[in-house]
């Protein structure tokens, strides 16, 4: 595997908490490395460090030590502007409880992280573009007649779908769920990875982190994390 | 832009910022009534002093007066500035309604009403001859006899209303006016030097300068004699002060400059002449300085306030304080969100400033609004409570107030609505300072939820 076909990897990840006056150790050394438009399942236990890693890889936490690198870059060496960029429009988040904004109906929450990067000049100019791609992704998603609901107006599935079209609004090079259907039911959550798999059949690359086995097969790789390491 | 969006959309769908929006109209509703009723009561106090007094006083606290008035008189006239000047003569005396068992200790002052209603606004002060100062003195029912004119609240009382009732002609009343004549060493005048000290007036008209004090206590009599009564009528003349009214273009400071430095020269041409010591107790005051005790109480009164609504201001602080707390710790998962999608920490702080600010502004204009409504009828609904109850702020029969003051100052109404915008930003800034300084990882995780 030559260091171009990577897109993500880390070197020696640890990360402690402090609970009281305890220190929780979470992740031991973890090395990982992801390749361009893989499809991987992080799986584990409840309490294993699979979120905590994938927060550190869409540097939304930082690790105590060790080195994330993203197309070669490292994070560490990134300031505050550069995190918010990557954040912004390198990676894709998808969260467990979908994390929709209530006042904001399903096409703002869309485009949101468009209009977030923009100033509102830069808005007006982008606008049209924004809001026909943010259609354009609720389509695929099959949820154009939601347009103008609300998230509290829409099931679990449908605020998942809609988080994943959030997701994909800039176009990012990385998507990163956490237990995305750990709040749905069977065949909502499996409408879900078949939304994954189709993405990622299109080249997008995904790293997503589950404790069920059966979902994590359906990704193309799987590792596991256990006792703060990956266990092969 | 999506500070914009979000901002209102906090701002409209949160039921819990209507209550910051409230609390922070109702302070700027009760400051924009209270401060513009006190800001009216002050200003027109004031402007009836300054009409009462005219710009400049040239005088002494002295009852004896000081001499060569007449010849500072000519300076002044002579003065391209100056636009008229009036010599005062001021006592107290007994004044006694003649066959009555009644008397009673007044001030007097002694004018020429011509003159003086062109250095004051005296002759807008008269009832019977507002538009006539020359016969102010001369009684419509008997022009020959001597005439003196009585503060409006020595003869009558208001009503309720603030009218005072006039008669159609004055009444026919005489008053033995008696003053206690001094000498210019100061010493009261001798029995039987040939000075009078007692005379009969005819009430002619009355004065209503709208300063309680002087209408309550002053009784107007001619120059000539009020001087004769005191004592001030010898072979050197004197008076007590002159009341000066500059020309239009004159700035007060600087008229009054130019009139002290005329006096100096006036000091110096006249020392060593007789009785000249006594002008060195004169001195020259604008009409602010000159009524400065008057003045200063109701100022005084208008900065308590402003303190008081210091601490509205500070309770207001609070308030949002408070709600912005509870708004932005609910809104933590939001924030969260937020930052995942790469949004700064000055961007959160941003968006939650621009939220009160529009809480402090929506706030502010509602405050002015029902504030500039409620004012707008305010002597309205104060003569409906006082038909229906018998209510009203001030009792018109004590208090020498027409109306209640309700004239908007713009001025006035951008530094409350400032000044409110402020406090929502003060109120705001420790709840938002710790939002956005929270960590998305602590706010996203699911334990949190």
């Amino acid at each position: 595997m030559s260091k171009n076909d990577l897109i993500l990897n880390c070197e020696g990840l640890y990360k402690s908490y402090r609970m009281g006056a305890t220190e929780v150790k979470v992740l031991k050394g973890v090395d990982l490395a992801v390749k361009r438009g893989e499809f991987l399942a992080i799986v584990g236990a409840s309490g294993s460090g699979k979120s905590t890693l994938l927060h550190i890889l869409g540097a939304l936490d930082t690790p105590d030590k060790g080195i994330v690198r993203f197309e070669g870059l490292d994070l560490s060496r990134h300031n505050a502007r550069q995190l918010n960029n990557y954040r912004n429009k390198t990676v894709g988040f998808i969260f467990q409880f979908y994390h929709l904004l209530d006042e904001l109906n399903v096409l703002e929450n869309i485009y949101l992280p468009a209009m977030a990067s923009k100033s509102i000049l830069g808005w007006i100019a982008s606008r049209r573009w924004a809001k026909n791609r943010a259609k354009q992704l609720l389509n695929e998603l099959g949820l154009l007649e939601r347009a103008n609901h609300k998230p509290y107006q829409l099931s679990g599935g449908e605020r998942q779908r809609v988080a994943i079209g959030r997701a994909l609004m800039n176009e990012p090079k990385l998507l990163l769920a956490d237990e995305p259907t750990g709040n749905l039911d069977s065949a909502t959550g499996n409408g879900i990875l078949e939304v994954f798999e189709r993405l990622n059949r299109a080249g997008q690359t995904i790293v997503m982190v589950t404790h069920d086995e059966r979902i994590a097969r359906r990704a193309k790789r799987i590792i596991a994390l256990a006792d703060g390491k990956v266990k092969t | 832009m999506y500070k914009f969006v979000l901002a209102t959309r906090y701002l409209l769908k949160r039921r819990i910022t209507y209550f910051a929006i409230l609390a922070v109209a109702l302070c700027v509703f009760i400051v924009v009534v209270v401060m513009t009723v006190m800001t009216g009561l002050v200003t027109d106090f004031t402007q009836k002093n300054h009409s009462f007094t005219g710009d400049c006083v040239v005088g002494t606290e002295s009852l004896v007066g000081f001499p060569y008035y007449e010849d500072f008189i000519n300076v002044l006239e002579n003065s391209e500035f100056i636009q008229a000047v009036s010599p005062v003569i001021k006592s107290y005396s007994l004044l006694t309604l003649r066959d009555k068992d009644f008397n009673l200790g007044v001030e007097i002052m002694g004018i020429d009403p011509v003159r003086h209603s062109q250095a004051t606004d005296f002759e807008k002060t008269l009832h019977y001859r507002k538009n006539d100062a020359s016969k102010a003195f001369s009684p419509s029912y008997d022009p020959n006899l001597p005439g003196c004119i009585l503060g409006i609240d020595l003869l009558m009382e208001r009503d309720s209303k603030s009218g005072y009732p006039y008669p159609s002609s004055p009444y026919e009343l005489a008053f033995s006016i008696t003053c206690f004549p001094l000498t210019a060493k100061g010493a009261l005048a001798k029995v039987g030097a040939g000075l009078v000290n007692t005379q009969t007036f005819y009430f002619s008209d009355t004065s209503h300068s709208g300063l309680a004090r002087v209408d309550s206590s002053t009784v107007y009599l001619p120059f000539e004699q009020a001087q004769l009564l005191c004592g001030m009528s010898g072979p050197i003349k004197r008076a007590n002060c002159l009341h000066i009214k500059f020309k239009p273009n004159v700035k007060l400071q600087d008229g009054c400059e130019k009139v002290s430095s005329l006096w100096q020269a006036f000091l110096q041409q006249k020392k060593g002449l007789q009785q000249a010591d006594l002008l060195a107790a004169v001195n020259v005051q604008s009409w602010k300085d000159y009524r400065r005790a008057f003045i200063a109480a109701m100022e005084k009164e208008q900065a308590m306030m402003i303190v008081m609504f210091g601490f509205v201001g500070i309770t207001t602080v609070f308030i949002v304080f408070v709600v912005f707390y509870i708004t932005t710790e609910n809104k933590r998962k939001d924030i969260g969100i937020l930052k995942s999608i790469g949004v700064s920490n000055a961007d959160v702080v941003q968006l939650f400033s621009l939220f009160s600010f529009m809480v402090g502004l929506l706030a502010s204009c509602i405050g002015i609004l029902s504030g500039s409504l409620f004012l707008l009828k305010i002597n309205k609904i104060e003569n409906w409570l006082f038909e229906q109850i018998g209510f009203q702020l001030w009792d018109r029969t004590i208090y020498a107030i027409g109306d209640i003051p309700n004239q908007l100052d713009p001025m006035v109404l951008l530094i409350i609505t400032c000044s409110a915008i402020v406090a929502c930003q003060l109120g705001a800034l420790l709840p938002t300072w710790q939002a956005a300084a929270s960590r998305p990882v602590e706010t996203l995780r699911v334990s949190r939820l």
